[in-house]
């Protein structure tokens, strides 16, 4: 692809880390290269009018032409031509982030006010935590990562900025995508759909590991340890603002 | 004289006593008269009024929450207010500024003239929109002085959360209620909007020669009567959920929280485009007159504007791309498709100044500057049409600032109708002078307040957060945008001070800026039923054909004036 070259700019955006989000940004500089060559044309036109058609004196009058039908057809025809052409782009990318690949690697992502539950089906391994304690989401690098996603409560949005990607936790629905984390390292995570009091302080991390270290921490954290976690995870709560506990049901929001 | 005609209005009136004859009309004055009247151009100005004063309240809640986000711990509101603030700040804006300014105000006003019409269709159904506007703009912003504060759900009022669960309180009641009472007065106006320009046209004013702002207002009163009543149904529905029950939002009795999402974007897209087709209009005529030319590609404009009201009906769920509930190819292909008649737009716009003879007042100011804000707004569209990139900066500042750039691209289009129709209503000119400052505080204002949030936007912030600790080093781009919040700020208190400068000072004379369209051939304030009398009406722009016999508009490679038979073809 031509526009994967170093040469494009960024544009304010980041490869990130994922596979995905490196896709998302080369459709991203795609996107903007067409936005500013497009948008700098009609500034340059709207320029070039505004300085030359300036009037001469106010009782002057232009020639009244209405319409020039082939530059009409042009500036209908070529903006369909551009649109299919992001289109096309978009559904490349498109494709990529919904597929949903086999993998053993699975983590049920449970989101609620005002924290996050991270379990690993088939151990026992859970990790949560409200608010500002940031409960810590466990993944191994350059592995297909499968996350069930849902919400106890009210709508959230689970956001990871390294990702290039969001999606809803939704009440009664189960949302699922796959994640491959390329670069290990710890990644900063929020919610973005507005949930209530606390969203703003809705965080959570993503620690992308090497797979023998995921191992090892799985094999750590599971059954009685599991607990230990989730004790650590509720101190650390208690220097954040306090949070008044509501009972939440995995029924939904009634 | 063959030119004039008599308009049928007149006749009318003979039979009817006087009572309503010319400018001989004996109604009540003072207060009364406000109170009682049917007349459209004072429920018009009623209008425009009371949505100024909304896009003051908002500009404060706007300000309020620039100030909050100027450190990262955010102290001056708490988190509970805070919510408050931004729901509160969407709304009024939304639904208390920019639809009732457009269709109720200037609409109002300028639509019944620009047709040769008396007043609406129906006067009477036009006086309760405006009162059921009214009080449901009070009923709404009475939530701040109950118990529990205002609706503190965010303007969308998304399932669950908006639930008697988890949003307890009068205020999110007060907030259903006021907006059943707005989206009514909506689809009322609608109604008459539709009526008097199916019914009531002059004349020769047949649909290929009413003026841009006309068609304009007939899409959107179309959109509203097709949009509005699905909301209030919504509404209702959340009212029910809330308190008799039901189970229509909620997982626990079978509901699906998504069902609202759909619901209020089906509405909520449409409204889009209900809140911008008015102000297109707008700047379209102020293109054509300050460049003294027809409208480039009149027809083009129209089929432009269909378009993308047919369009927007399929395309709500690009708002609802991360749910992962909505088919994402087909909603993507037709975000992306409105690109192309709102592109035919902005060409045809600068067609219009195109070897013209432009004068640079005031309100062309202000259209030429709606015209590069919107063209940023538009751009940055493109990219939340595309699934991918919207799963990248959803809920971020990026969508943000995309649709602030809209919105404050269509307040310069208002400032611009105000600079250029608030004479024709008041009989007096705005200065001019203080136009201009005006004018680059806004324009300016606008693009500092917007950019440095489409940065934040990719940087990674949420949406309606009150506080920021993780990551204080968006302090900075928070308080270059602050900046242009308070140059937008100082830009709004300049065009309040205008109007009490030049009050009753600059008299405007029927027709200031030599211009082209109905309106502007009667005169200043018009009288009570608009017209003495009529001009032939033989294209879009009567008023210029009367003024300029040998200056009509010219079709696609004729170059030279036409010649006197050819005058005499035209609509004889």
């Amino acid at each position: 692809m031509a526009l994967s070259g170093c040469t494009v700019p960024n544009f304010g955006a980041k490869p990130g880390a994922t596979t995905t989000s490196k896709s998302v940004f080369h459709l991203w500089q795609g996107f903007s290269v067409g936005a500013v060559v497009i948008g700098g044309f009609v500034c340059l036109l709207l320029l070039y009018a505004v300085l030359r058609y300036r009037r001469k004196s106010p009782d002057a009058i232009p020639a009244q032409s209405q319409y020039h039908l082939p530059l009409e057809l042009i500036y209908t025809v070529v903006p369909i031509l551009v649109v299919f052409g992001l289109f096309a782009a978009t559904l490349v990318v498109e494709n990529k982030e919904v597929a949903n690949p086999k993998t053993s690697v699975v983590v049920d992502v449970n989101a609620f006010q005002w924290g996050w539950k991270f379990s690993y089906p088939g151990t026992s391994t859970v990790v949560v935590g409200q608010t500002t304690a940031s409960p810590v989401m466990v993944i191994p690098v350059n592995t297909n990562v499968h996350i069930n996603l849902t919400s106890t409560d009210v709508i959230h949005g689970f956001y990871v900025k390294a990702f290039n990607f969001s999606r809803y936790a939704l009440p009664g629905v189960l949302n699922q995508f796959t994640l491959r984390a390329t670069s290990t390292g710890t990644y900063f995570g929020q919610c973005t759909q507005l949930c209530g009091l606390y969203h703003a302080l809705m965080w959570f991390r993503v620690k992308v590991v090497t797979p023998d270290q995921y191992s090892a921490w799985l094999a750590a954290n599971s059954s009685s340890a599991a607990s230990a976690a989730a004790a650590r995870a509720a101190t650390k709560g208690q220097t954040t603002p306090r949070v008044p506990t509501r009972q939440t049901s995995s029924h939904g929001d009634k | 004289m063959t030119d004039v005609l008599e308009p049928p209005v007149q006749v009318h009136d003979e039979h009817d006593g006087g009572a309503h004859a010319h400018d001989e009309h004996h109604g009540p004055t003072g207060i009364l008269k406000w109170l009682t009247t049917t007349d459209h151009k004072i429920i018009g100005l009623s209008y425009t009024i009371t949505s100024v004063i909304m896009l003051v309240i908002g500009g404060v809640f706007a300000e309020l929450i620039r100030a909050q986000l100027s450190t990262p711990t955010g102290t001056l509101v708490s988190l509970a207010q805070f919510n408050e603030l931004f729901t509160m700040h969407g709304s009024v804006m939304i639904y208390l500024f920019a639809g009732p300014f457009a269709f109720g105000g200037l609409a109002n006003i300028i639509v019944p003239i620009q047709i040769g019409a008396p007043d609406m269709a129906f006067p009477r159904l036009n006086a309760l929109s405006y009162w059921l506007y009214l009080t449901g703009a009070i009923t709404m912003l009475a939530g701040f002085f109950t118990a529990g504060g205002a609706a503190n759900f965010g303007w969308v009022a998304y399932a669950p959360l908006s639930n008697s669960l988890n949003s307890p309180g009068a205020g999110a009641d007060l907030w259903i209620g006021g907006l059943l009472l707005t989206g009514f007065s909506a689809i009322f106006t609608g109604v008459n909007l539709t009526a008097t320009i199916f019914y009531l046209r002059a004349p020769g004013m047949t649909m290929f020669r009413m003026p841009i702002f006309t068609w304009n207002m007939l899409v959107t009163a179309i959109l509203i009567l097709l949009a509005f009543p699905v909301l209030t149904a919504g509404l209702i529905m959340l009212y029910c959920d809330r308190h008799f029950g039901t189970h229509i939002y909620s997982v626990a009795g079978g509901g699906v929280p998504v069902l609202w999402q759909h619901i209020f974007w089906f509405w909520g897209h449409p409204e889009v485009y209900i809140l911008a087709l008015p102000f297109f209009g707008m700047a379209t005529e102020i293109f054509a007159v300050f460049s003294r030319k027809p409208v480039f590609g009149y027809k083009g404009m129209i089929f432009a504007t269909l378009s993308i009201a047919a369009l927007s009906l399929g395309v709500w769920a690009h708002h609802m791309f991360t749910t992962g509930v909505v088919l994402l190819p087909f909603f993507s292909i037709m975000s992306l498709l409105i690109a192309v008649p709102t592109g035919i737009k902005i060409f045809n716009w600068i067609g219009t100044m195109w070897r013209g003879e432009i004068w640079f007042s005031t309100a062309m100011l202000m259209a030429i500057g709606f015209l590069v804000t919107f063209l940023i707004g538009g751009l940055t569209g493109i990219y939340l049409a595309s699934p991918p990139l919207d799963f990248f900066t959803h809920d971020t500042y990026f969508v943000v600032a995309h649709f602030h750039s809209v919105v404050m691209a269509l307040v310069l289009a208002g400032m611009a109708g105000l600079y250029y129709w608030g004479p024709k209503i008041t009989g007096y000119i705005l200065n001019e002078r203080i136009g201009k400052i005006q004018f680059w505080l806004l324009f300016i204002g606008s693009q500092v307040f917007t950019f440095p949030l489409y940065i934040l936007g990719l940087e990674g912030m949420p949406r309606r957060i009150a506080v920021y600790t993780h990551d204080p080093q968006w302090k900075m781009l928070n308080d270059v945008s602050s900046i242009g919040a308070i140059l937008i700020g100082i830009s709004t208190l300049l065009f309040v001070v205008n109007v009490v400068v030049s009050w009753k000072r600059y008299p405007a004379g029927d027709n200031p800026w030599d211009a082209q369209t109905l309106e502007w051939f009667t005169t200043s304030p018009p009288p009570h039923h608009n017209f003495y009398r009529l001009p032939q009406i033989r294209s879009e722009r009567p008023t210029w054909d009367y003024n300029h016999p040998d200056h009509r508009s010219l079709a696609h490679g004729q170059h030279e004036e036409p010649h006197e038979h050819d005058r005499e073809e035209v609509g004889v």
